[in-house]
């Protein structure tokens, strides 16, 4: 597995990422915000991104980020068509999955490790969908969310980050996402091999940003 | 057994057991929003100790008590009493005056769950003036969610934050004129649930029952496919009186269904809609 690892340059069948799926708390904010602004027109996957928020406001996330994004950026709704090159943010009290189609999904089920929207719920939903046409991103957070998914999106072959813990102002998610890897895989995974690899990359914010460029200009993102 | 292989068997098993269901019981899921439906289904699994839907399958087709457990998984809804204040505030502001003018008055709240919404309606209308002139149907799939929104008893500890809704609402009461609390719980006062009719119905299956001027569905079409969404507001559609009004969830709109053109927004930011003139 190693070996074709080093050598893949592809998603394991050729074609490119159809998704981007980032999960982020507490911090992740100003994470976003060194990502999203980077993603160039013309990115070949949607990019779909679960913050937690709180559950009784408006959220602003789509008033923060519209003017600074090359890409469209929206709040999800239900059953909307997932399209490449776009961006969603789940709104604050819904949980966002994604359906066949692909498309969009909302419920009101319970909240997840306090959490609605929880990052294990699109980042699952997301690896049965997506399988290994997927990107995971997880990011600076406070408590353990999206350690299942993201190895969900692993087990199911898709492409994983983990911002770095020591880049992180909240390194708990982050920390707990890694837990999940024996130490000795995330030191062996190479640090800008596309494909399948042993455990998530582990990249600071701007290492992030630079990898999408990358993954782009290589035709797969 | 390589993943994709695991995931399409974990597919198959779930159609098969949605086609179970509907055949044994006659429960139809099988247009419900399938993503979802898998979250609520894996965690069923713990529940009912088995190790894959398959096995599921076996139980709940030859233990009915296990098709009722099941049931609880797969339907039941908690909401708030008087979930998204401002839903309700415009209700008050912009339905209730045209609901005014009607001698009597219908509501349909389609997908009532365990009654919050159902209790948060009448009492509105009972602040309005209008309830002792008003008849709200209250459907749901799931019995045992049924009796429970008929007895009209909510925990104690949920009432501090429906009572903050209620104000936010534009409550012109206090909500705790309605109800006693007893023992950790509190009861709605029986004259709200004499406007109340309790009812079992299923938006997948069943068709329109009864003429209304307000619909209110909400958090319930976000878990249909989009044939079944578009099934559902179709009933809403015949069900409703000339211009009727339909409300539903926040985050849910007529955009993306076939039912959009026989409808005009009238609260658009929160998702009121009213039936078009003619048809």
């Amino acid at each position: 597995m190693n070996a074709s690892a080093a050598h893949a340059s592809n998603t394991p069948d050729g074609g490119p990422y159809q998704a981007i799926v980032i999960g982020g708390s507490s911090g992740a904010i100003d994470v976003l915000n060194v990502l999203l602004p980077r993603l160039p027109v013309g990115l070949r996957a949607a990019v779909i991104v679960v913050l937690h928020l709180p559950r009784d406001r408006r959220s602003l996330l789509v008033d923060i980020f519209r003017p600074r994004c090359a890409l469209p950026v929206q709040e999800a709704e239900d059953q909307q068509p997932i399209q490449a090159g776009h961006l969603y943010f789940a709104p604050p009290d819904y949980h966002l999955l994604i359906d066949s189609g692909p498309r969009l999904a909302l419920s009101v089920d319970a909240p997840l490790h306090f959490s609605r929207p929880s990052i294990d719920v699109l980042f699952e939903s997301a690896a049965d969908g997506y399988g290994d046409k997927l990107v995971g991103v997880l990011l600076s957070g406070a408590n353990d969310d999206g350690a299942a998914g993201l190895a969900a999106i692993h087990a199911a072959g898709g492409y994983t980050i983990v911002q770095d813990p020591a880049s992180a102002s909240m390194p708990t998610m982050p920390e707990a996402a890694l837990a999940r890897f024996p130490r000795q895989t995330l030191r062996q995974t190479p640090s800008n091999t596309p494909g399948k690899t042993p455990a998530p990359h582990v990249l600071t914010p701007e290492a992030i940003a630079a990898r999408f460029v990358q993954l782009h200009a290589q035709r797969l993102l | 057994m390589p993943h994709k292989t695991k995931a399409r068997i974990a597919d198959i098993e779930q159609r098969l057991l949605l086609d179970a269901i509907y055949h044994q019981y006659h429960y139809d899921f099988r247009a419900y929003a399938q993503a979802s439906l898998k979250r609520r289904l894996q965690s069923a699994l713990t529940q009912f100790s088995c190790k894959t839907l398959s096995q599921l399958q076996d139980r709940v087709l030859h233990e009915p008590a296990v098709f009722t457990g099941l049931l609880q998984y797969l339907t039941v809804q908690v909401s708030d009493m008087f979930r998204d204040p401002s839903y309700f505030l415009a209700l008050r502001n912009e339905v209730v005056p045209i609901l005014r003018t009607y001698p009597s008055i219908k509501v349909w709240v389609a997908g009532c769950s365990t009654g919050e919404e159902v209790y948060s309606l009448a009492i509105l209308l009972h602040e309005e003036g209008l309830l002792d002139r008003t008849l709200i149907y209250a459907t749901d799939i799931n019995p045992h969610a049924l009796r429970a929104a008929e007895q009209g008893v909510f925990d104690l500890d949920r009432v501090a934050a429906f009572t903050e809704n209620h104000a936010r609402a534009g409550g012109r009461s206090s909500l705790s004129d309605y109800y006693t609390a007893r023992y950790g719980r509190v009861v709605f006062d029986k004259a709200l649930r004499e406007h109340m009719v309790f009812s079992d119905h299923s938006l997948a299956t069943d068709s329109v029952f009864a003429e209304v001027h307000l619909i209110s569905c909400r958090n319930v079409l976000i878990y249909f496919e989009r044939d079944l969404q578009n099934r559902a507001l179709g009933l809403f559609h015949d069900a409703l009186v000339h211009r009727g009004f339909l409300g539903l969830g926040s985050k849910e709109s007529l955009r993306f269904s076939a039912q959009a053109e026989h409808f005009d927004d009238f609260v658009l930011e929160d998702r009121i809609y009213r039936k078009k003139a003619g048809r």
